[in-house]
């Protein structure tokens, strides 16, 4: 199996040059369909018979837990292909997608413990799914603390990638959480096997609201492995070209 | 693929599949107390430290809630189906607490079997239905539990646990 095709996915120059056309595309994407799926669903969608129009926080909080989970795994994997490889862009997207993931993890934890308050009448209880929960935001504050705790970029990125692999046991408990043990979170409304349990004219703009956050995501992660791209690249010729604003000589990476 | 990166892959491999296979006994091992509440059956059965804090959880039995009228003091009967706990609280509960819906009641129980909560919390089902097809489910359910009268009432956000 000839591998090179791989390899070049592995140079830093190669992404940075590939994703400046497609940021201003995935911009107008994301805040589009971001628009939509929030006028939609707090604007258009039916309430709820039991919970009224406190059920709309799902317009955020579903999605954004896809994400904070999806993402951990993209973590995972990209510090996976770094150790195996030891190619540099990966550790990039690794080291990128941990704020990324955290901050999406406290929304989640945030958004469900305010609709917690009014449905369950508690903010916060220790079941499997929230404490398992709460377990992810401490594994993307590790991955966060393991990158400025060492002075060695190299020692840093390898120490992360192990961590960010030993976690990945988390995802599937959060996910299988409120089916294997007696929770107060509900089960999945959405999943592969079964039929939606949310109404056909609540399911659309949650669905879209699903495609926005994706979408939204990805952006910033490339935004964000973009600057970290210059960030690690800074020494590099082509980096202190793109700085002084010099055209770029040719196409050689 | 590069003999090298082969044996780092099976390494990253072994590593991510011995410590799922360790959390996955540790959890299997601590199955009852990640658990967050004691089904009916369990407590009826004695199954449960007495006079210590714990929780249950089951359905709202529909009928069983009884309000006193000069306090908040309320009264309900907890059930799995196979078993039926009373409960005892006073104060305010939950919007979404209403008979056939399951709750999380957090209390001791006393010597005379009595579930003695001090906090009540309302479980929701992961159904969400806009009030009119609610409306429409429910004069449907109300033709099936006429013809299922001697079924116990089963909440839907109960399906879920061992």
């Amino acid at each position: 199996m000839n591998w090179q095709w791989f390899h070049r996915l592995g140079s830093p120059r190669w992404f940075y040059e590939k994703t400046d056309a497609w940021v201003p595309w995935l911009v107008i994407l994301a805040w589009g369909l971001l628009l939509v799926g929030t006028v939609w669903g707090l604007g258009f969608a039916p309430m709820d018979a039991k919970q009224k129009d406190s059920y709309r926080i799902i317009y955020v909080h579903v999605p954004v837990a896809f994400i904070s989970m999806a993402c951990y795994y993209i973590m995972a994997i990209a510090g996976a292909v770094g150790l195996i490889w030891k190619m540099k862009l990966p550790y990039m997207v690794m080291k990128s997608a941990a704020p990324i993931g955290f901050a999406f993890t406290i929304i989640v934890l945030a958004t469900g413990s305010i609709w917690g308050r009014p449905t369950w009448g508690t903010w916060w209880e220790w079941d499997g799914r929230m404490t398992s929960y709460l377990v992810l935001s401490f594994l993307y504050l590790g991955i966060i603390a393991l990158q400025n705790a060492f002075q060695s970029r190299d020692t840093a990125d390898k120490a992360s990638a192990i961590l960010a692999l030993v976690g990945t046991v988390n995802i599937p408990i959060i996910y299988k959480s409120v089916d294997w043990w007696y929770t107060l979170h509900q089960p999945a409304s959405l999943n592969l096997t079964s039929a939606p349990k949310i109404h056909i004219s609540m399911l659309y703009p949650l669905f879209t609201m699903i495609a926005a956050s994706y979408i939204f995501f990805t952006l910033v992660l490339i935004l964000y492995t973009r600057a970290e791209i210059l960030r690690r690249e800074s020494k590099t010729q082509w980096v202190k070209d793109l700085a002084s604003g010099v055209p770029s000589k040719g196409d050689k990476a | 693929m590069h003999p090298v990166r082969k044996q780092r892959l099976l390494f990253v491999i072994a590593g991510v599949v011995v410590t799922s296979i360790a959390v996955g006994l540790i959890a299997y091992a601590m199955r009852e107390n990640i658990n967050l509440f004691y089904p009916p059956s369990k407590i009826a059965a004695g199954e449960v430290p007495p006079n210590r804090n714990i929780r249950g959880g089951g359905c709202v039995k529909p009928g069983s809630v009884v309000r006193a009228k000069d306090s908040l003091d309320i009264n309900f009967i907890l059930t799995d189906g196979a078993a039926d706990v009373p409960v005892k609280f006073t104060g305010i509960l939950p919007d979404l607490f209403a008979e056939g819906e399951a709750a999380v009641v957090n209390g001791k129980v006393d010597d005379k079997g009595v579930f003695i909560a001090d906090q009540v919390l309302a479980k929701h089902d992961e159904t969400y239905t806009p009030p009119e097809v609610a409306s429409m489910n429910q004069q449907s359910d109300q033709k099936k539990e006429e013809e299922h009268k001697n079924d116990q009432a089963i909440c839907k956000g109960l399906k879920n646990g061992a």
